[in-house]
């Protein structure tokens, strides 16, 4: 599992190294190294066992997802400066408050795991292994963009992370599909499939929901119920607001989305049901997004501020990991200020890179429409040049 | 000529954004951010240049045949049109996304309150069972008017509307029928909408007898063609042009009207081209007809063909057989595009008459492109060039 964590930090896991060094050079003998914590129980559906309620946390975790969360964080705010500042431009749906989830998933599953997602996107490019500059140049549209600068923000695409998807809903059936394959390459891998209580109410769901439990394919499902689809709240749009037990015949777990450890472990849990080739199962994140649905919703019509400023207060998920780190002895202030510190340079250097790098060239609106060799031309209005498309 | 292409973005043509009416005060919302923030770029940094309008709305002269007239933008004239049916129909129920708060597009502003919550509601996010809902509303009689949130949204529900909403009239032999249903959609580009905000997916739909399609060009035109649109006894699907709902502003009346379906209009009569095109384009085209004037001395006849499905061939025919010339232009890809149809009907119709070949002027066959939106579109000077090769041919 060590190396698993490792893996999914290997961006930033060296620096991270360096400053751990240092830091143990200074005070290693005065931390904790580990402390085991008591975690809110889930909520279970057709499940004879639980996740642990009492879970093991290292300091050297402690710190590198501290670093992870912040990272999403900052990267969210500055897209929402960019976005105020009409350098980013089109749609764009920003993760922060729902940092835990991403993170939490992350940690428990493996890199040659699978993970789809919908347009909410940006935190789980990262923890997938995109880097905050190509994410930041993707959502300028620059060349140097995760998707050559072609998609935009909610269009972002890595190894085994099959984006990003702007349909809501469209991707669950993929992330069955791509269970399959799992199942059928028998490699132990398996799907990690993403979407909203939005998405929740689309018919496409429970298809999948059929097909998934009628073939046991290892798919986690996950619906990040962050309270609102869009403007409207869950109770306004769902008929029965236990996402966890809409799966019906597929076990489901319910838990505490803004908890890092509590995902950690319930994704733990879930991974090794379907690996242990029990098929799919459903997870519940109860989750909070901070901005509106998108950069155009204030998000303060259909919720009131006070609701906001609660969770943000209370069950903050950087928050909460910071407070258990501090009050174990975990780590010290000023080493979490640190990383604060070295997060916020790596923001603004990415920042400042996606707002240099030149724009993908006119070439690139006709490529990848289909595979072809030799190129095709393809047609437009007449008067220009016809292009030509590679891919 | 990227040269060229750039040198029409610095222009920045800037079509004026008046903020009217609706206060977007509490529930302000994507759509209508996104379109404020669209066609008028007055702040001149690099970024947003590149985003100025295409076009340049023109109102059409004042209505004066159907009484009094109010100051209203697009959305705004699709409020009125929406509140009159409410007002006179008892059976009109309007549902959709976010419908109930005013619709991201704020299209519906103020009618739950006016009408009650049983009359104007939210629905989940479910595009099929929207419109499938909607037919079985319509079929028991009721007037529905069904919104989906962007036209590229509206393909979950491709199937309801194509196998069962065309086909019931006919699969039942006249027994039952849903031409109470009407779907409302945004539609069209708005200036960095990206893949699935932008699309014009018209010609989808053209494919396929028993819907009507209805795109309109001006606040004055949507209502009297949306007001068609419910009363007509068949379903229809009326797309609005996003980029219009704040840029467009006309004088319209406050009483309902109707402007008949099927029926293209000539906006300027012209001898020498024929330029069809609606929604959006048909602003563009009528900037084309005035560059053709005074650039070439060529005379251009402008039509705005308002239904899409079934389509008024007789005035595009009329109008061919005068000039001899053709240029259709759509934002949707060129080919299987609706000017694709036109085209092959003009060309049988008017074979003897046509003097140089029709021609296309459309999107590229590429997604609708993110960044490359500007070289994407149909421009003005796209279609100027393609006038002056067809008088050139």
């Amino acid at each position: 599992m060590l190396t698993n964590i490792s893996n999914v930090l290997r961006a930033c896991v060296q620096r991270n190294q360096v400053a751990t060094v240092l830091i143990s050079a200074r005070t290693y003998a005065d931390f904790t190294t580990e402390a085991t914590f008591e975690i809110k129980k889930c909520d279970v559906h057709k499940l004879d066992e639980a996740p642990a309620t009492q879970v093991v946390l290292t300091r050297d975790e402690g710190l590198q997802y501290y670093r992870i969360m912040q990272t999403i964080r900052r990267m969210e705010l500055k897209a929402d400066q960019l976005y105020k500042q009409k350098i980013i431009r089109g749609f764009c749906h920003l993760y922060d408050g729902q940092e835990a989830c991403a993170v939490g998933i992350e940690a428990a599953i493996n890199l040659t795991d699978h993970l789809i997602t919908a347009y909410r996107a940006h935190g789980y490019t990262y923890t997938r292994g995109g880097t905050v500059k190509q994410i930041m140049a993707e959502l300028t549209g620059r060349r140097g963009g995760i998707a050559k600068g072609k998609g935009g923000s909610m269009h972002m695409y890595c190894k085994n992370f099959y984006g990003g998807n702007g349909i809501v809903g469209a991707q669950v059936p993929l992330g069955a599909g791509v269970a399959l394959a799992c199942k059928y390459q028998g490699k132990n891998e398996l799907c990690v499939c993403l979407y909203g209580d939005g998405a929740a109410n689309q018919g496409q769901i429970f298809e999948t929901y059929n097909m998934a439990a009628l073939w046991k394919l290892p798919v986690i499902f996950i619906c990040e119920n962050n309270r609102y689809g869009m403007g409207t709240s869950v109770e306004r749009a769902a008929a029965s607001t236990d996402y966890y037990k809409r799966g019906e015949f597929i076990p489901g777990l319910r838990l505490d989305g803004m908890d890092f450890l509590c995902v950690r472990e319930a994704t733990r849990f879930a991974a090794d049901h379907c690996r242990s080739g029990k098929g799919p199962i459903l997870m519940e994140l109860q989750t909070y997004r901070y901005h509106g649905h998108s950069m155009s919703d204030p998000g303060i019509s259909y919720r009131t501020r006070e609701e906001i400023q609660e969770v943000r207060s209370k069950s903050d998920p950087i928050s909460l990991l910071k407070d258990r780190m501090l009050s174990n002895n975990m780590a010290s202030v000023e080493e979490l200020k640190d990383i604060d510190v070295e997060v916020r340079k790596e923001i603004e250097d990415a920042a400042q890179f996606a707002t240099t790098d030149p724009e993908p060239p006119l070439e690139e609106l006709c490529n990848h429409i289909f595979y072809n060799n030799p190129p095709i031309e393809v047609r437009g209005t007449n008067p220009w040049s016809k292009l030509k498309s590679v891919s | 000529m990227a040269a060229a292409v750039t040198r029409f973005f610095l222009r920045g043509a800037g079509s004026k954004v008046p903020n009217t009416g609706v206060s977007t005060r509490g529930h302000s919302s994507f759509g209508a951010t996104l379109l404020k923030l669209s066609p008028s770029c007055n702040v001149r940094t690099k970024t947003q240049r590149r985003h100025a309008a295409h076009f340049t709305f023109q109102p059409d002269p004042v209505p004066t045949q159907y009484g009094p007239t109010q100051k209203m933008n697009l959305f705004q004239s699709i409020t009125s049109a929406l509140d009159n049916t409410l007002a006179n129909d008892p059976t009109a129920v309007i549902f959709g996304e976010d419908v109930a708060f005013g619709g991201v597009f704020r299209c519906t502003v103020g009618l739950r309150d006016k009408y009650g919550k049983d009359r104007v509601f939210n629905t989940p996010l479910c595009e099929q069972g929207i419109v499938g809902f909607g037919i079985g509303v319509a079929v028991a009689g009721a007037t529905a008017v069904a919104e989906i949130q962007f036209a590229d949204y509206i393909f979950p529900a491709f199937d309801q509307i194509v196998n069962e909403a065309a086909k019931y009239r006919y699969r039942s032999g006249n027994l039952f029928d849903c031409g109470g249903l009407t779907i409302r959609a945004p539609w069209g580009c708005v200036g960095h909408g990206s893949l699935y905000h932008s699309q014009s997916p018209e010609a989808f739909f053209a494919h396929c007898p028993g819907v009507k399609i209805v795109i309109p060009r001006s606040p004055v035109q949507a209502k009297g063609l949306l007001l068609s649109c419910i009363a007509d006894k068949n379903p229809c699907i009326f797309f609005e042009p996003k980029i219009l709902y704040r840029a467009a502003v006309e004088q319209v009346p406050v009483e309902p009207y109707t402007i008949p379906l099927s029926q293209a209009e000539i906006l300027q009569e012209g001898s020498d081209v024929t330029l069809v095109a609606w929604g959006t384009q048909v602003h563009v085209m009528r900037e084309v007809a005035n560059m053709a004037q005074e650039k070439l001395g060529v005379s251009c006849e402008v039509i705005d063909l308002q239904t899409i499905l079934p389509w008024d061939t007789e005035t595009v025919c009329k109008s061919v057989v005068k000039t001899g010339r053709l240029l259709i232009s759509h934002e949707a890809p060129v080919t299987g595009g609706f000017a694709a149809e036109i085209s092959s009907t003009v060309q049988e119709e008017c074979f003897l008459n046509l003097e140089a070949p029709i021609s296309r002027v459309c999107g590229y066959d590429t997604p609708f492109p993110h960044i490359f939106e500007p070289f994407y579109i149909p421009d003005k000077w796209k279609c100027f060039d393609a006038i002056k090769r067809m008088i050139n041919y």
